[in-house]
């Protein structure tokens, strides 16, 4: 090798070496974590220990079913209220008292997927009374009573799928709100699925809310085969209007990824719901003989029982005119979002390159004027133009949701590139955005749904964290993002992991629920079948191959501990009630091979039944789950188990010579 | 009795209609996991807590140490003390109506006697309470200790603080007992009242 041609090999060599370290120095490195952090983060979301919050958020736990309450400004999680899932933790959806509160047209169904908190309203004002859920799987609402933190009431959607749009309560919890994020053929047949546009609809149900146990299905609006997405009630000017998100007026059936976004603009349906009733009265809603199942919680005997109800009230757009409206509405829009004014309505359109705010003021001139495009089976549609009050541009990509701080600015959820846009209105001017960790889905500021929002505060609802936390194998959590919005600028305060998936939240001020909490049930008041009200009304008696047995719990025994004179085969029920009449001494039950049951957490002075098959000869130990006393491991007690028709009677006891069952 | 020393019975008298309504004595207890306290009121004829539940929850509390129950139903002090209160007003009424000073020195006398008695009684059920256990079925058991609340003052038992003294209408009847002692003393110090003093004293007192 000759001296040149070596030194050009090495020349090379060097060039290479040098790149690579250049175009290395250049590749991005992964954002530090604290970036963006305001300097006073910590203390303004600090709670010292023994202090409480500000606020009670409502989270939805999306795929888990249930509802979590948070603490703001902390983030911390103070309960899991089961609502749609069976819950394993204290019983719900598996005791003989909770479980009702779970069936369907459909059977028992232990699971739904729990979108919407919506606090009830009194003048489009939280009022704390209750908080509303929906479920989108098997469509559903719920009924949570803020005083017990309870499911207390669950009413099924017919003529439904996809219960997205909901429950979303109005001005004064008239009505909690469904739809239909899924058009069927309604009422439901057997018809070739690409008879669609014919045979497909949706539907937008009012559900009767102002009143615990009165849930019913007051009225539905059939629709076009759309996807009815999301929802908001007005307020103020707008209060007797209910306005739908949809996408899909394509109506397409499949590949709808593709199909579905093909439109420039789909349409916001604008329901007058007093005009709607008003039709119902006189007589131009058709009577459907659907069926649908209505559970409530009675808390007087402390169990859930459901009812079969048979028959709703379908309003067709056409025979109700003036009733419905079609808003044309760029692009495939997701949130529909009415300000604390109740004037401008903004629509998230997920596929649209501005935020398009409509004005309601603009829409009755528009209805006034007739200013429309076409219709739809009997629905006007009113013309764009004539309806919008404004094109927020470069709003970034994806934008979804909207809430208002009640200072004239709106925050809008960006999704795909993930960040928080804050404009003004009637401004429509962009004046700060925030980027959130990762993939916004909803947001929420405290109030921010009412006429008064709170303020202070948004809080950004994630999809995606990543390398926000320890990571945790292929699952990871969702999140919540807080940030200060008091200032000009938005500044990230917290973020904290979340249950399930957090679709959206609503957060109420401490003061209107925090002293109304129930600390327990007065046993005095408890008129279940089964109870107990002190050890002398404590028993055991057979009914064929069924054993009741009503048990008393409090510190630190059950009475009766000891059981004899069960038999294979049999079906024992522990009626278990706790006598304690005292805040924070909740007792558990646990019996060994439960296969039909989960345990019991029961609280003070309620009564629960767990389900026990005695399968196998011999003695088995039952105790108390939750550590309730320091002789909580000595609460504990035996039931034996004899063969079958075996001579042994049936007797209980503590402590104390058996009672035999009277023959 | 001068008037003055009378209208004092009258007043003192009327104030014992309070332990009719107020609680006489209260017994709190404090733990770390009661931020909210426990505690009992002891009325003139009855025993009640200091929220709804409170004595059926110190009752369970008790069974640990072997604690007998507390049951209002079962203490007769309790029976007896209304007729005591009601007697001491009616014969409080009735001096300052007769004005006979030795009839006020002994209504002081009997109403202190009633209340040393009283507080004896007090102790003595304490004692009972706090030492009487029933050591075959009490869980927790600690040699030497025992579980007397003080009869006035604050005392450690085991995780509860025991704090005794008394409430409102416990104060009434110091108060009532006061104002008689107070009278006689006006009258010890005037051996002879003229009439005529005696009228123009009641203005002054009426304007206290």
């Amino acid at each position: 090798m000759s001296l040149s041609r070596r030194s050009a090999l090495l020349g090379v060599a060097g060039a290479v070496a040098l790149g690579a370290t250049f175009f290395h120095a250049c590749a991005p490195t992964a954002q530090k974590a604290g970036v963006g952090i305001a300097a006073d983060a910590s203390s303004r979301v600090y709670v010292p220990p023994g202090s409480y919050d500000e606020y009670y958020a409502f989270f939805s736990g999306g795929f888990s079913g249930q509802l979590a309450v948070y603490g703001l400004p902390s983030g911390r999680l103070l309960r899991v209220i089961p609502v749609f899932a069976q819950n394993a933790e204290n019983g719900y959806g598996y005791n003989a008292e909770t479980k009702e509160m779970l069936n369907t047209t459909w059977g028992y169904i232990p699971w739904d997927d729990a979108h919407h908190p919506s606090l009830s309203m009194t003048n489009s004002e939280h009022d704390g009374r209750w908080v509303f859920i929906n479920g989108n799987n098997t469509p559903r609402i719920a009924r949570i009573d803020l005083s017990t933190m309870q499911t207390t009431e669950i009413v099924q959607i017919p003529n439904a799928a996809g219960n997205h749009s909901s429950p979303y309560v109005t001005a004064n919890t008239e009505y909690a709100i469904a739809g239909t994020r899924f058009s069927v053929p309604i009422p439901q047949k057997d018809v070739s699925i690409s008879s669609f546009d014919q045979e497909f609809n949706g539907t937008l149900s009012f559900i009767k809310a102002d009143e615990f146990g009165k849930m019913a299905v007051a009225f539905q609006v059939l629709m076009p085969g759309y996807d009815y997405d999301l929802a908001r009630p007005g307020k103020g000017p707008s209060a007797d209007w209910v306005f739908f998100s949809s996408y899909n007026t394509e109506q397409a059936y499949t590949k709808k990824e593709v199909e579905a976004s093909r439109n420039d603009k789909d349409v916001v349906a604008a329901v007058n719901f007093r005009m709607i009733e008003r039709c119902v009265a006189d007589g131009k809603a058709e009577t459907w003989p659907s069926e649908y199942m209505h559970a409530i919680y009675d808390e007087s005997t402390q169990t859930a029982r459901s009812e079969k109800v048979t028959g709703v009230k379908v309003v067709k757009p056409a025979d109700c005119a003036g009733a419905v409206y079609f808003l044309p509405t760029p692009k495939s829009p997701h949130g529909i979002d009415v300000d604390p004014t109740g004037e401008f309505l903004v629509a998230g359109g997920k596929l649209a390159t501005v935020i398009p705010v409509h004005a309601f003021s603009r829409m009755q001139q528009a209805i006034a004027d007739q200013a429309f495009d076409g219709e739809k089976d009997g629905i006007p549609i009113l013309k764009y133009e004539a309806v919008n009050f404004c094109e927020i541009q470069n709003p970034g990509l994806g934008p979804l949701h909207t809430e208002f701080d009640g200072q004239g600015n709106a925050y809008t959820s960006v999704f795909i590139t993930s960040e928080i846009v804050k404009y003004t209105l009637p401004g429509c001017e962009v004046v700060d955005r925030v980027p959130t960790y990762y993939s916004i889905g909803h947001l929420m500021v405290p109030g921010g749904d009412t006429r008064k929002p709170y303020g202070k505060y948004v809080i950004a609802l994630n999809k995606i964290t990543k390398d926000r936390y320890l990571p945790t194998g292929p699952e990871l959590t969702q999140s919540a993002q807080l940030y200060d919005i008091t200032g000009d600028k938005m500044r990230l305060l917290l973020d904290f992991p979340t249950i399930g998936e957090p679709h959206y939240a609503q957060a109420i001020e401490a003061s209107l629920i925090k002293d109304k909490q129930v600390k327990f049930y007065r046993i005095a008041d408890n008129n279940h079948p089964y109870v107990a009200r002190n050890e002398q009304e404590t028993n055991a008696t057979r009914s064929g191959k069924t054993v009741h047995v009503k048990m008393t719990s409090i510190r630190s025994h059950f009475a009766p501990d000891n059981i004899e004179g069960v038999q294979v085969g049999d079906t024992v029920l522990f009626h278990v009630t706790n006598l304690e009449q005292d805040w924070d001494v909740p007792h558990g039950f646990a019996a060994i091979g439960s296969a039909h049951d989960a345990e019991l957490l029961i609280m003070p002075g309620e009564t629960r039944t767990l389900k026990w098959v005695a399968q196998f000869p011999g003695v088995y130990p039952f105790y108390c789950t939750d550590f309730c006393s320091a002789l909580h491991q000595e609460m504990q007690g035996y039931v034996r188990v004899s063969p079958a028709g075996s001579a042994t009677p049936l007797k209980w006891s503590i402590g104390k010579p058996a009672v035999t069952a009277a023959k | 009795m001068t008037s003055r020393a009378r209208i004092l019975f009258v007043v003192g008298s009327l104030l014992l209609a309070l332990a009719f309504v107020l609680p006489l004595w209260a017994v709190y207890l404090q733990a770390p996991q009661y931020p909210e306290g426990l505690g009992m009121l002891i009325r003139i004829n009855d025993i009640t807590g200091l929220k709804p539940n409170d004595i059926d929850n110190i009752n369970n509390l008790n069974h640990y140490i072997g604690m007998k129950r507390i049951v209002p139903e079962s203490i007769p002090e309790l029976r007896l003390m209304p007729i005591i209160i009601a007697a001491l007003m009616a014969t409080g009424l009735a001096v300052a109506a007769l004005g006979r000073r030795w009839l006020a020195r002994t209504w002081v006398v009997l109403f202190a006697a009633v209340a040393i008695v009283g507080l004896v009684d007090f102790y003595k059920w304490e004692y009972d309470y706090g030492h009487n256990l029933d050591t075959d079925n009490a869980i927790i058991k600690i040699p030497g200790m025992n579980y007397q609340p003080p009869l006035i003052g604050s005392k450690q038992l085991l995780n509860f603080r025991a704090t005794s003294i008394p409430a409102a209408g416990g104060y009434a009847l110091i108060v009532s007992l006061a104002l008689g002692v107070v009278a006689v003393v006006i009258d010890w110090r005037r051996k002879s009242p003229a009439p005529a003093l005696a009228r123009r004293a009641v203005r002054p007192a009426l304007q206290m």
